[in-house]
């Protein structure tokens, strides 16, 4: 098969695998969820280094380091943020008759 | 080409975010997902110094020392009321990454459609970036919320849209060798990016972050192709994908339609609301007044919106809750889908100050109680509860669903002022009879009732 093909078989099967995954989520999990895959596509990092790895001239190198600062801050920052909010889903040890006004502790 | 078990380690990767989107929409295995997507990412990057024959690692490595250094704490640090705007100010320097990357490629992709798809990437990355910069602009409230509809902005937009569409194609035909051109063309994108959002109104804006992720993973879809990077491939378009659906999927929660949501404000009429405080009489009392309401109700729900989480009143509202359940009375807490900057984001607030999650009614259970309930305590919300929703075809938030706090006996609101909400509309259930207004700050308002509660 043609590269070229093969990646288009690829994206066609990745659009209907993300289409099919999300499909049915509570409004509960929007924010979450759209955090979440706002990391993924953090993963533009990988180009980043690619092609910062391989430029040609200082103008290029820059540009190439720019955009592996982006995405690094896209990437870990989306991870971070995402886990931060999920860590107020955890499920709760029995809460305690005298715990008003206790919770949160920041 | 880079080795086969390299490819392989990205093919895992792949297969590991398919497994983080699946886990992340279900509450039991969301932050089991998330890791996962996390771990990935991180074995991905390191793998891919390995293989390719890379120049400017000292460099490459102190931009991402510096990217962690920044992000981190940032992340970490967030209040929960700021995660929406964190999160799209995230989505657009990804954007911009994937922009970056594909204006480097511009010159060296070698056949046809690689070069289409780096010329594509290049525009979707500069909308994406600048887009997000706008409505990282409105949820921080450092620009209004209100929907802006520059002069002839339609006009302007399509303009920029069709120069967009020219330089694009005059950078394939040039064979992407117009290294100004390229530039250009990420230039105008800004451009387009602004445009398209400015005109969003401030409940709008969650939706509009979702699209424009949609678009970035577009744009980084793209670049894996570009790049011949699968894992790029795989990640950009499933995010593109999910991204797209759940775009939807929020856009159905409000009543509305995505493109009603874009272009709304450009067809005029739907920019009700001046925004300003009206001078029309309310009934206002003090907080004695409200807790004797309270106190003798059998039911009451609460409706807790953004202000409450701004005022860090969490805390104080379940101190209340507690103290009306030990008088007897039934209470409950009305929580709308999109209550707070984002879909799901009261949920997030209240789990944060341990809310029981049985007190937490949902939308249709919720407005069922209302009727019967005596009293709707709206706490620092607006819009949720705006029978405009109902009734204004012309409004901005004609067709949402709303909390029917106004079907209650009576309706206490907490509020700081007179000024309309997040929406920029005015709300005509705070000059109805059976409304009653406390001024204040929420936290201090609230404090105020647990303590006149307490004396009765």
């Amino acid at each position: 098969m043609d590269p070229s093909i093969a990646l288009l078989t690829i994206f066609v099967l990745a659009a209907f695998t993300g289409y099919e995954v999300v499909s049915k989520v509570s409004s509960t999990l929007h924010t979450p969820l759209m955090s979440g895959a706002n990391a993924i596509h953090g993963i533009i990092l990988v180009g980043g280094i690619i092609v910062a790895g391989q430029a040609d001239g200082n103008a290029e190198l820059a540009i190439g380091l720019i955009a592996v600062l982006l995405a690094t801050l896209n990437l870990v920052g989306g991870f971070v943020v995402t886990d931060r909010m999920l860590e107020m889903f955890r499920v709760k040890k029995a809460p305690a008759a005298d715990s008003v006004g206790a919770g949160g502790g920041e | 080409m880079i080795p086969v078990w390299a490819q392989v380690v990205y093919l895992g990767a792949a297969a590991c975010f398919v497994l983080a989107l699946k886990g992340l929409s279900s509450p039991k295995s969301a932050r089991a997902g998330n890791l996962v997507g996390a771990g990935a990412a991180l074995v991905a990057v390191v793998v891919t110094f390995i293989v390719y024959d890379l120049d400017n690692l000292a460099l490459i490595l102190g931009a991402i020392a510096l990217g962690c250094v920044v992000a981190v704490p940032m992340s970490r640090r967030v209040a929960m009321t700021a995660i929406p705007q964190l999160v799209a100010l995230f989505n657009g320097v990804g954007g911009g990454a994937a922009g970056l990357v594909a204006y480097l490629e511009l010159a060296s992709a070698p056949t046809v459609f690689p070069l289409a798809a780096s010329v594509a990437t290049v525009a979707v990355g500069g909308v994406a970036f600048s887009g997000s910069v706008v409505t990282f602009l409105k949820l921080q409230e450092l620009i209004t919320t209100r929907p802006v509809t520059p002069p002839a902005g339609p006009a302007l937009f399509a303009v920029s849209l069709a120069v967009t569409l020219v330089l694009g194609i005059l950078l394939y035909a040039d064979g992407g060798d117009g290294v100004w051109l390229g530039a250009l063309l990420g230039a105008v994108a800004l451009v387009v990016g602004v445009l398209l959002v400015l005109p969003v109104g401030g409940a709008d804006v969650p939706i509009v972050i979702s699209l424009l992720n949609a678009f970035t993973g577009m744009a980084v879809a793209a670049g894996g192709y570009v790049l011949g990077n699968a894992l790029l491939l795989v990640g950009g378009t499933l995010v593109g994908a999910s991204g797209s659906i759940l775009t939807r999927l929020m856009a159905q929660a409000m009543g509305r339609s995505v493109s009603s949501i874009l272009f709304g404000a450009f067809k005029g009429g739907s920019t009700a609301g001046g925004g300003e405080a009206s001078d029309r009489p309310v009934r206002s009392a003090g907080p004695d007044d409200v807790a004797i309401m309270l106190a003798y109700a059998r039911r009451v729900i609460v409706v807790p919106g953004y202000g409450l989480a701004v005022a860090q009143a969490q805390h104080t509202i379940r101190e209340l809750v507690d103290l009306l359940e030990k008088r007897g009375v039934e209470v409950g807490y009305a929580i709308h889908p999109v209550a707070g900057r984002m879909p799901g984001h009261m949920n997030v607030l209240l789990a944060e100050a341990n809310v029981p999650y049985e007190q937490l009614l949902e939308m249709d259970t919720a407005n069922g109680q209302l009727r019967t309930a005596d009293v709707a305590l709206v706490v620092g919300a607006n819009d949720v509860v705006n029978p405009a929703a109902r009734s204004s075809p012309g409004s901005p938030i004609y067709g949402m669903p709303i909390l029917d706090a106004d079907h209650a006996g009576a309706v206490v609101f907490l509020k700081r002022s007179m000024r309309p909400g997040f929406a920029g509309i005015e709300n005509e259930l705070l000059f109805d009879q059976k409304t009653t207004l406390l001024f204040g700050d929420a936290k201090a308002s609230l404090t105020a009732l647990v303590g006149a509660l307490k004396s009765l």
